[in-house]
């Protein structure tokens, strides 16, 4: 069977890959997980940072943010792996360190915007009211804010992760052992093209499915309202707590 | 207890207050009254520094507030501050929004906090309401849990903003009677009001500010039945 090259029968020979793909599988995702749990700590900070009034604190987060927004991720990867690591440690770190480091940073520049614009979508009452009471910024900001404004970055910061998880194939160009890599070691050691790269896709597509679902189900949990469910009402009036 | 000099405060090109002076003793109840845009919702946010003074001095209990020494948060400890929007902890139940900073700011106990929170939302008339989250109660009791909660630092004064505008009318007295109660035990309050009921009513002293200038003060009596002002009179003339 064949439509435009693409041949069914040619799905035997990848599933004799499949560790070189499974093995792909496991380096994306770790990959996509450290850049991402990295990348919203890294954003936190610099998303704070750009709401500063202190200028020495705004302009190095708003530098931050344009550089890394304003140049490609795989020009980003290059330079992290062929020229900043090398020239700090002396060597290279391997693809990981450089590919999740990368992924990291350019991360943290886009969920600093996502959380500079969930902080500053309350009201500024909330922020006022916190002082009023006479808690200091920071404390504000921790307790009252970032609670309230968290709810509203689930959304963008989902696509951020969909969007991370997809990014992550860029590391190839570093010899990362990636998804993509298995599906381009496949390709060539047949020389053909079509199984390899649909098999590549589709495996992406089940994760960004998968991830969607996940997201989605933070997003219930953490719906609109802030009041419980009735269920975790009756636990709570039979003596639990809320925080 | 506070005391205002020559307090300006801009924004930007827009000069809203011009150089106020007043002196506010302890346990009186000031109501500020004016036209909007008159500066009087300005003139009570420089009172706990939630707006920056451009230039002039306003000390609390002799701290002068707006010196670069003074830890600010230790004043706003001593001042609470009612909002026309409540400004609650919409993350919140009722009594954490009352214990969150007798807890956080105060170091007092959980036990001990939440045995105050019950105090006061028993003062503001809802005991009831303890487990609830702001977003099920109305406006009136929303604004009477606020109250609670600036309470619960137990302030020196307390400032209100409009507390009654963002009301229902059916609301307004359910507030009111709580200012009320709390004016009678001797707090000290600087209301700005829409309210001339409440004003000629529990008000020891009224402020009528016009264009960022203090335009005339007196008692009650003094200001709504015998005003000196051109513009006071104006300004009755319009809303009575």
């Amino acid at each position: 069977m064949e439509f435009l090259g693409l041949r069914i029968d040619m799905f035997e020979s990848i599933w004799s890959y499949r560790e070189l793909f499974i093995r792909g599988l496991w380096v994306t995702l770790a990959l996509t997980a450290v850049g991402y749990i990295g990348g919203f700590l890294l954003g936190l900070a610099v998303g704070i940072g750009k709401l500063s009034k202190r200028k020495w604190i705004y302009y190095p987060a708003k530098i931050y943010v344009d550089f890394f927004r304003g140049t490609p991720l795989l020009v980003q990867i290059l330079l992290i792996h062929t020229a900043l690591i090398p020239s700090i440690f002396g060597h290279s770190l391997g693809f990981f360190v450089s590919g999740s480091v990368a992924l990291m940073l350019n991360s943290a520049a886009y969920n600093a915007e996502i959380i500079r614009a969930g902080i500053q979508s309350l009201d500024k009452g909330q922020m006022e009211a916190a002082r009023s009471l006479g808690m200091p910024h920071n404390t504000a900001m921790k307790l009252i804010i970032l609670p309230q404004a968290f709810r509203r970055m689930i959304p963008p910061l989902g696509n951020e992760l969909i969007a991370l998880l997809k990014d992550s194939s860029l590391v190839t160009v570093i010899a990362a052992t990636d998804l993509l890599y298995a599906g381009k070691v496949v390709a060539g050691a047949n020389l053909r093209f079509w199984e390899p790269y649909l098999t590549v896709a589709i495996l992406y597509l089940i994760l960004t499915f998968i991830c969607g679902r996940l997201i989605t189900y933070v997003e219930n949990r953490f719906s609109n309202s802030y009041v419980p469910s009735p269920r975790k009402m009756k636990r709570l009036a039979a003596g639990g707590r809320t925080r | 207890m506070i005391k205002v000099r020559n307090l300006h405060k801009s924004f930007g090109q827009l000069e809203v207050l011009r150089g106020i002076d007043y002196d506010i003793k302890e346990k009186e109840v000031i109501c500020v009254i004016g036209p909007s845009g008159s500066g009087k919702s300005t003139f009570l946010r420089c009172i706990n520094l939630l707006e920056e003074i451009t230039a002039g001095e306003v000390y609390i209990d002799g701290v002068k507030i707006n010196d670069p020494a003074t830890d600010i948060n230790d004043i706003r400890r001593e001042v609470g501050m009612v909002f026309q929007q409540f400004n609650l902890f919409p993350h919140m139940r009722v009594i954490d929004n009352i214990t969150i900073s007798p807890i956080k700011i105060r170091k007092m106990s959980q036990q001990d906090a939440e045995a105050l929170a019950r105090q006061l939302l028993e003062k503001v008339g809802l005991s009831d309401k303890a487990n609830a989250y702001p977003e099920q109660l109305s406006g009136g009791q929303m604004q009477r849990v606020a109250i609670a909660r600036a309470l619960a630092m137990k302030p020196k004064v307390m400032l209100f903003d409009e507390p009654t505008s963002a009301l229902d009318p059916e609301m307004v007295k359910e507030v009111l009677d709580v200012m009320k109660r709390l004016a009678m035990e001797g707090m000290t309050m600087v209301v700005v009001t829409h309210e001339m009921g409440f004003a000629k009513e529990m008000g020891d002293r009224v402020l009528f500010l016009d264009q960022g200038l203090l335009v005339e003060e007196g008692t009650p009596d003094e200001i709504f039945s015998n005003p000196k002002h051109e513009r006071t009179r104006a300004f009755f003339s319009k809303i009575l």
